[in-house]
């Protein structure tokens, strides 16, 4: 009887180095894609921004000046190549609003998008799994069909009445949470002139300065908008939940982890939930990105002053360089978490590394 | 009656007519079970009947004002659900407002599944270059978040009916065209294709008349699903007041009006809302049941 | 005193169209031999394997007079106590390691974890334990077995982590449900021996559950024939090329033998009686 031979040596990291060059590739090519689609947008916009720079009364010579130094003159494929080289720099133009830069804009906004969809995620996350668990393992239950119907619900609800009938409910009614803005104004001045900023999520900021009173207005504040987004998001990943353990729970080694006498408890959490997770990552890191787009909605009706807001404010300027930076930013956020995922895919899942 | 339950139910069909009539009978009776799946073709099909007897049921005009009878609280004799900031009916709007909701789904899911289908079943069938480059585009389209897109586009395109539903077509593409290339692949290097391609038939016929078909189930279940998310998008943009322009009696719209009088009269932002609600859980209900139904792999049982 | 005592076992399966019995009242008992059990696929001879360690879930249903464990009643034994039983005394080899064993937790994990949750073992016993049972199914460097991952390992060396991982314990009774049909051919028979052996050093109860009438013939020391969820026949291994039930006879008859007729491969008979006998 001849031994078989034992596997190869298992080197984890070079073809993971590869990997990730090759979604770094993917990613440059989407990226140049989506300054394609802006760019592709920003000029067919019937507005003239030269028009809207100079007025409606500027001579003709003027207005040439003006659209030489836009670099309107110039070729589209060579405007094109200069939008993509300033961008990838990190200039996104200039706002026609305010006259400042779109990036420094938008990073002073994107913290509060930041912190609203990343507390939505986590209070999704947190019910939606163990959720999806119960109704995975007793399908057809009561509780079963409470998860299915209240998931259905949260996918058919539009966010931004949702966030309507939550402030009429919880704010005007009951008076359980405090109202649309970040902070009350009175913490708002502190936070702006006694407090250091160091993330611009409120938050974390005050716990870092150990402001708790300023920290306790923020969560009342805050409660409201990201438990809806959290509900949404909570739908999506239950229901996923529910899909992905139902999937695994059917599979054999499950029931060699029962042969083994595992208690039920180590069947479902350990060795179902490690499988679970491969695909569950995925669906994290997609709703994420799907609370950061569905928090445009929300922040017009919580005067969250955030992406969301600063987008929809622009958009009713006819400010289109702030629009689409916004647009490019939201949609470089959405390409990078995909990328997120799918490193972390691959650590997870060992099947994914070979 | 009995006779055509038999014979629809009859394990050894005669005709293959009569064996297809019977699996759709099976699928049927199998919905028929599922209550909430039944829930929805109910509510789908009020959506329907509402919007097409609209002028007949609606009690009021929607568009006449009566300032004298400016935000009626619900249960006001004559308007049961109240009225709004111009006096108007809003249960009248809201049962007006189905037609505009139905008018945007209808013109979505005849638009981008079109497109999807295309680009899905051409990159699926070429493969090579061509695959690679449109589904490279696909998912640019997938890496832009849809609301966001599609309010870049009507941005640009200006508000109004026709360019929300153009602005949502161009964002609800991308998944139909995966769900198309995938089927297209299994389908491809099929001895039946190989038939007709030797047969002499060009790319466009085959694709046209032997792909296309192939890919419609799964791209059908996708559009009942995808419908509730168009309507929520439209409803937002409506609510943003870059949909349909007022003084029409679109549901998102109508809740932006709402929204100045919320915590007063909190009818005129909370009945809109709930006519969104209740149509999209019924397409959600229902394009969960077919699923359930058509879709062996992912059922409760 | 027999190790394993079933009496009119039952199987249901409460489906949409109705209930269906995928076991219809099987009988046997098992001594510390090797019992097969032969049958074509949906046959329950899996569902009787399953049905003793009760690891039969929701929508199906498992019922019977008599089904006893060295004394110890199956039947309405509570979950604790099975789980006591299962892995401990009762173990069961599936057909394929590439769905039997965890994708995603390392064979060490795998083998380890009964003995460190179970047994309270350190971790450096455990892996040492871990590492003797896999030396046992003669797996060479052990060692860095237990750092791979399934799918790093071939259909036979799945197979035999996973007859290690079910013998760590030492158990009274192995349950081998089709444990070489996924694997090569002559993988096969390395692995049977394997298995052989061990079987017949430990003295343990064998239940080998196999569509392959000329393997059982030769492995087993009884063999139980079943059809439709019936057992059709019992006969001692060695007789088992002389049986006498039709379908016994026409199972036999398909398989092709060297130097034998070389015509179309007849058809199983299934008009007898005992084709329907049993039904609900």
């Amino acid at each position: 009887m001849t031994a078989l031979p034992a596997p190869p040596p298992r080197s984890r990291l070079l073809p993971f180095l590869g990997q990730i060059a090759l979604g770094i590739g993917t990613l440059a090519i989407t990226l140049l894609g989506l300054l394609l689609i802006t760019f592709i947008i920003a000029r067919v916009v019937p507005t003239d921004p030269v028009l809207s720079i100079v007025g409606e009364r500027a001579t003709e010579a003027q207005m040439e000046a003006i659209r030489v130094k836009l670099g309107l003159d110039l070729p589209l494929w060579q405007q094109f190549f200069i939008y993509v080289r300033d961008a990838l720099q990190g200039d996104l133009g200039t706002s026609i609003r305010t006259g400042q830069s779109v990036t420094a804009e938008i990073a002073r906004y994107f913290p509060a998008t930041l912190e609203l969809a990343t507390l939505g995620t986590i209070f999704g996350t947190l019910v939606g799994v163990p959720a999806g668990v119960l109704a995975a393992t007793r399908p057809g239950s009561i509780a079963d069909q409470i998860v299915r119907v209240v998931g259905l619900m949260g996918y058919s609800m539009p966010v931004f009445w949702l966030g309507l009938i939550g402030l009429l409910v919880f704010y005007g009614k009951l008076d359980w949470v405090s109202g649309p803005g970040r902070l009350d104004p009175t913490y708002d001045m502190m936070m702006q002139f006694t407090l250091t900023s160091y993330t611009g999520m409120i938050l974390i900021d005050a716990a870092l300065n150990g402001a708790w009173d300023v920290f306790a207005n923020a969560i009342s504040h805050i409660i409201l908008p990201a438990g809806l987004l959290g509900y949404v998001s909570m739908a999506y990943i239950s229901r996923m939940t529910r899909s992905f353990m139902m999937n695994e729970l059917g599979q054999e080694y499950i029931t060699t982890a029962r042969v083994k006498g595992m208690p039920e408890w180590r069947v479902i959490w350990v060795h179902a939930m490690k499988n679970v997770l491969v695909p569950l990552i995925t669906v994290i890191a997609l709703s994420y990105a799907y609370l950061l787009e569905g928090s445009v909605l929300t922040e017009t009706i919580f005067a969250w002053p955030g992406l969301g807001s600063y987008i929809t404010d622009a958009l009713f300027a006819a400010d289109m360089p702030a629009v689409l930076g916004g647009t490019v930013v939201v949609g470089v956020v959405f390409v990078t978490l995909n990328m997120a995922s799918d490193i972390l895919y691959r650590l997870v899942d060992p099947r994914a590394r070979a | 009656m009995t006779a055509l339950r038999s014979w629809l139910s009859d394990p050894n069909p005669a005709s293959r007519r009569q064996a297809r009539l019977g699996q759709a009978w099976l699928a049927w009776q199998r919905i028929r079970r599922n209550r909430l799946a039944m829930a929805g073709l109910v509510i789908v099909g009020i959506l329907l009947v509402v919007a097409a007897l609209a002028p007949w049921i609606a009690p009021h005009d929607p568009l006449t004002q009566d300032l004298s009878r400016r935000l009626l609280p619900p249960g006001t004799p004559g308007n049961l659900l109240g009225t709004d900031d111009f006096g108007r009916d809003i249960l009248s709007r809201i049962i007006h407002g189905a037609r505009i909701t139905l008018y945007i789904i209808a013109l979505v899911a005849v638009t981008a599944p079109v497109l999807g289908l295309l680009i899905g079943t051409v990159a699926g069938y070429f493969g090579g270059w061509i695959d690679a480059t449109l589904m490279r585009l696909t998912d640019i389209f997938l890496a832009f978040p849809r609301l966001i897109l599609a309010l870049a586009l009507v941005a640009v395109l200006g508000p109004g009916i026709e360019n929300a539903v153009l602005a949502i077509a161009l964002t609800a593409w991308p998944p139909y065209a995966r769900v198309a290339r995938a089927e297209t692949l299994t389908v491809r290097s099929s001895d039946y294709i190989a038939a007709i391609r030797l047969q002499g038939a060009s790319a466009p016929r085959i694709i046209a008349g032997h792909v296309v078909p192939m890919c419609l189930p799964s791209v059908i279940i996708r559009v009942t699903l995808d419908m509730a998310g168009v309507i929520l998008i439209a409803a937002g943009l409506g609510f943003l007041g870059l949909g349909v322009l007022p003084p029409a009696p679109e549901w998102g719209l109508m809740i932006s009006t709402g929204r100045k009088y919320l915590f007063e009269q909190w009818w005129v932002a909370t009945m809109p809302g709930l006519a969104i609600f209740i149509v999209s859980l019924g397409f959600n209900l229902l394009g969960d049941g077919l699923r359930d139904v058509l879709d062996p792999r992912s059922s409760s049982r | 005193m027999s190790l394993l005592e079933v009496k009119n076992l039952r199987v249901t399966f409460d489906t949409e169209t109705g209930p269906v019995q995928a076991v219809r009242g099987v009988s046997f008992s098992l001594g510390h031999e090797r019992l097969g059990i032969v049958g074509e696929s949906g046959s329950g001879k899996t569902m009787t394997g399953r049905a003793v360690l009760r690891l039969i879930r929701p929508p199906g249903r498992v019922d019977a007079d008599v089904m006893t464990f060295d004394g110890q009643d199956l039947l309405n034994a509570t979950e604790r106590e099975m789980r006591a039983l299962r892995g401990k005394r009762i173990g069961m080899v599936m057909q394929d390691p590439k769905y039997s064993l965890n994708p995603v937790m390392t064979v060490g994990r795998q083998l380890t974890e009964g003995l460190r949750l179970r047994d309270k073992l350190g971790r450096a016993d455990a892996t040492a334990k871990a590492i003797a049972a896999l030396d046992a199914v003669q797996i060479r460097d052990p060692a860095r077995v237990m750092e791979a991952y399934p799918h790093e390992l071939s259909g036979g060396m799945g197979q035999r982590v996973m007859i290690a991982m079910m013998l760590i314990p030492e158990p009274d009774l192995l349950i081998a449900d089709e444990p070489t049909s996924a694997l090569d051919v002559t993988v096969q028979a390395e692995v049977l021996s394997i298995l052989d052996g061990l079987v017949r050093d430990r003295g343990m109860g064998l239940i080998f559950i196999s569509h392959d009438l000329r393997l059982v013939a030769r492995f087993c020391d009884r063999v139980l024939v079943m059809h439709k969820g019936v057992v059709v026949e019992e006969v001692a291994a060695a007789n088992l090329l002389e049986a006498k039930h039709p379908y016994t006879r026409g199972l036999l008859n398909c398989l092709p033998r060297i130097g034998g007729p070389r015509g179309p491969l007849p058809g199983l008979d299934r008009s007898g009686a005992w084709a329907t006998e049993g039904a609900p």
